[in-house]
């Protein structure tokens, strides 16, 4: 299923592109007439005179060995570029996700164990939070933590370790904003959902103090709706990972892959797609995994519904 | 009416989202008309000029008035959603259906279909489309139409076959009503609360990401005014002291979504109250009245 989708994916970014209009050649060549021996040589070159499918095979196969061809405006191999930019895309998913774990997942554990105010303030600030897009969120930071505050940079990604956190900070938390509301929200009600069970009813009467009560009993069983939900956000963040580098202006993947589409630089649109598809089946395949070894009772291979 | 017994139960919070809603249509529609001033027409003289007099908002980069740019800005900014939801709906909800009737072999094609195209982000899809077709909303539209159906689609296969499996349908089918007829008649009109929850839903969700992509420069092309344009091109006044022009122009899509989120959580469960109710034992609608009567 999962090299099923892979291929799949990998077929229809390589389809689409193909079917672009434009000629090849002149994109090559930047629109100029060229002599017929020098077409003849480009289409050689990258196999333009050939079938789609073999067009396909031969870029799948080269993709595979890790080559995914040149960029045209950078004139510099795609793999390298992507090579050299991954780490920022990563840096920057990766802690967004642990925001979102920390704060998403505490958040909606303190507001189904707390009814009343708290529970209610954090009902409305996450209506909120899960309405403000990426692109707002990061206005609004720079605003008030580098303009006003100057506590962090705006823009740009820092060099050495240190530095590169705080150049990560604000992005991050731009990245990870309207998905904690959505990660708390699951918590609460998987947390509530648990609570009114039977078993831990029980265990309330027999006098389990609250935080092995908690611990064992209700954020075991609650633990794979959070897991579900927390995977499938943290995947959809590779993608809106592309607005945020391009507000706090991050080189990273995403905001390469606007500049690609924008001047058309097909190879390197069809490289990092390629590369963002994978990671986000490769999450949720995770998930999948992970789902089996929160929940002894699903055995791997069949999905989570 | 409808709608009126639809709102009815969706509390104050839903009125008040409702309300919201209905002004942002309403601005959709004649704000381009009643704008007080021309929205694309540059004034350097004016460049970040603060609240003045009639221009209750300032200027922005280019000297223009933000509050007639803001108003002509909706139509572009509700329009492109609602091609993204109609389509999409559209899109769902005939697959759905075809699934949860033919059952068997096309239910597996369709199901494992749906699952490799959500391998495709909404947002990469139409960073893609704008790669092949050229930037443009209609290009950005289409891809997140295509790549918000498998949700649609997987919501309301259930339904569909929850209303398949009920006794009216095999009564229907016994009387020699033909499919269609059934699917269109019967089927879909039953579940139309659930299709208006989700199409409320996704309202928000297309506004963001075709914000996002409008920002990202691959969407609605400048000059023409839009919310998520206007975020981008007033980016720079954030670091420069007038963050005026680009923090409206984001309040108003952080108001919009928030209206359509609470409304479409609303009506969710309200839809999803009607589906249990399905589930349980057929009783005879008089029984229910006199239960009802009751409970109240």
């Amino acid at each position: 299923m999962l090299l099923a989708s892979l291929l799949i994916a990998s077929f229809v970014i390589f389809g689409a592109l193909y079917l672009a209009p434009g000629n090849p050649i002149s994109a090559l060549s930047g629109g100029r007439a060229l002599p017929a021996s020098a077409m003849h040589v480009l289409e050689q070159r990258y196999h333009l005179n050939q079938p789609f499918l073999t067009q396909y095979w031969y870029w799948l196969d080269n993709a595979l060995h890790g080559n995914l061809g040149l960029s045209i405006t950078l004139q510099e191999n795609v793999s390298s570029v992507i090579g050299a930019r991954i780490w920022t895309t990563a840096g920057l998913v990766l802690y967004a996700a642990l925001i979102i774990l920390v704060i998403g997942i505490g958040s909606g554990i303190f507001a189904a164990l707390r009814p009343g105010l708290a529970d209610t303030s954090v009902l409305v600030s996450t209506a909120v939070s899960a309405a403000v897009p990426s692109f707002v969120a990061a206005i609004v930071l720079v605003l008030v933590f580098s303009v006003k505050l100057g506590w962090f940079p705006a823009l740009g990604n820092g060099a050495g370790f240190w530095s590169s956190v705080q150049h990560f900070t604000l992005p991050a938390v731009a990245l990870a904003f309207s998905s904690i509301a959505i990660v708390s929200r699951v918590t609460r009600a998987a947390v509530r959902e648990e609570f009114d069970r039977e078993h831990v009813q029980t265990a309330i009467s027999r006098g389990i103090p609250s935080r092995l009560l908690v611990r064992r009993h209700i954020l075991r069983n609650a633990a794979i709706p959070i897991a579900t939900v927390s995977g499938i956000t943290v995947a959809s963040l590779i993608a809106v990972a592309a607005v945020v580098e391009t507000a706090f202006s991050l080189n990273g993947l995403g905001a390469y892959l606007v500049q690609a589409a924008e001047s058309k630089d097909l190879a390197v649109v069809q490289g990092i797609s390629l590369v963002l598809v994978a990671a986000f089946v490769l999450i949720n395949a995770l998930v999948d995994v992970l789902y089996a070894v929160l929940d002894p009772r699903v055995s791997l291979g069949s999905r989570a519904q | 009416m409808r709608t009126a017994s639809l709102l009815r139960g969706t509390g104050v919070a839903g009125m008040i989202s409702a309300a919201v809603i209905l002004a942002a249509t309403i601005l959709a529609i004649i704000g381009p008309f009643v704008a007080p001033y021309s929205p694309v027409l540059p004034n350097l003289n004016m460049t970040w000029v603060g609240p003045v007099g009639a221009h209750l908002l300032g200027f922005d980069f280019a000297g223009r008035d933000v509050l007639s740019r803001l108003m002509a800005g909706a139509q572009s900014s509700m329009l492109g959603p609602l091609a993204v939801v109609a389509g999409a709906m559209a899109l769902g909800t005939v697959i759905a259906v075809v699934a949860a009737w033919r059952q068997g072999l096309a239910d597996t094609v369709i199901s494992s279909g749906l699952d490799i195209l959500f391998a495709f982000p909404g947002i990469l899809l139409a960073v893609l489309a704008a790669a092949v077709f050229g930037a443009g909303l209609t290009a950005a539209s289409v891809a997140l139409a295509i790549a918000y159906m498998p949700y649609v689609a997987r919501v309301l296969r259930g339904a569909a076959l929850k209303e398949r499996g009920q006794p009216y349908v095999a009564a229907l089918e016994v009387q020699g009503s033909s499919a269609t007829s059934i699917c269109l008649r019967h089927i879909v009109p039953n579940m139309l609360p659930l299709i208006v929850a989700q199409a409320t839903i996704m309202f928000g969700w297309a506004m963001v990401d075709l914000a996002a992509i409008s920002f990202l420069g691959l969407g609605v092309q400048p000059p023409a005014p839009n919310w998520g344009v206007m975020i981008s091109e007033n980016q720079p006044g954030i670091l420069q002291g007038y963050p005026l022009p680009a923090l409206s122009a984001g309040l108003c899509i952080v108001g919009v979504v928030i209206a359509f989120n609470v409304l479409g959580e609303r009506l969710f469960q309200q839809a999803q109250a009607q589906q249990t109710r399905l589930q349980q034992p057929q009783v005879p609608q008089a029984q229910v009245r006199q239960r009802q009567a009751v409970a109240r």
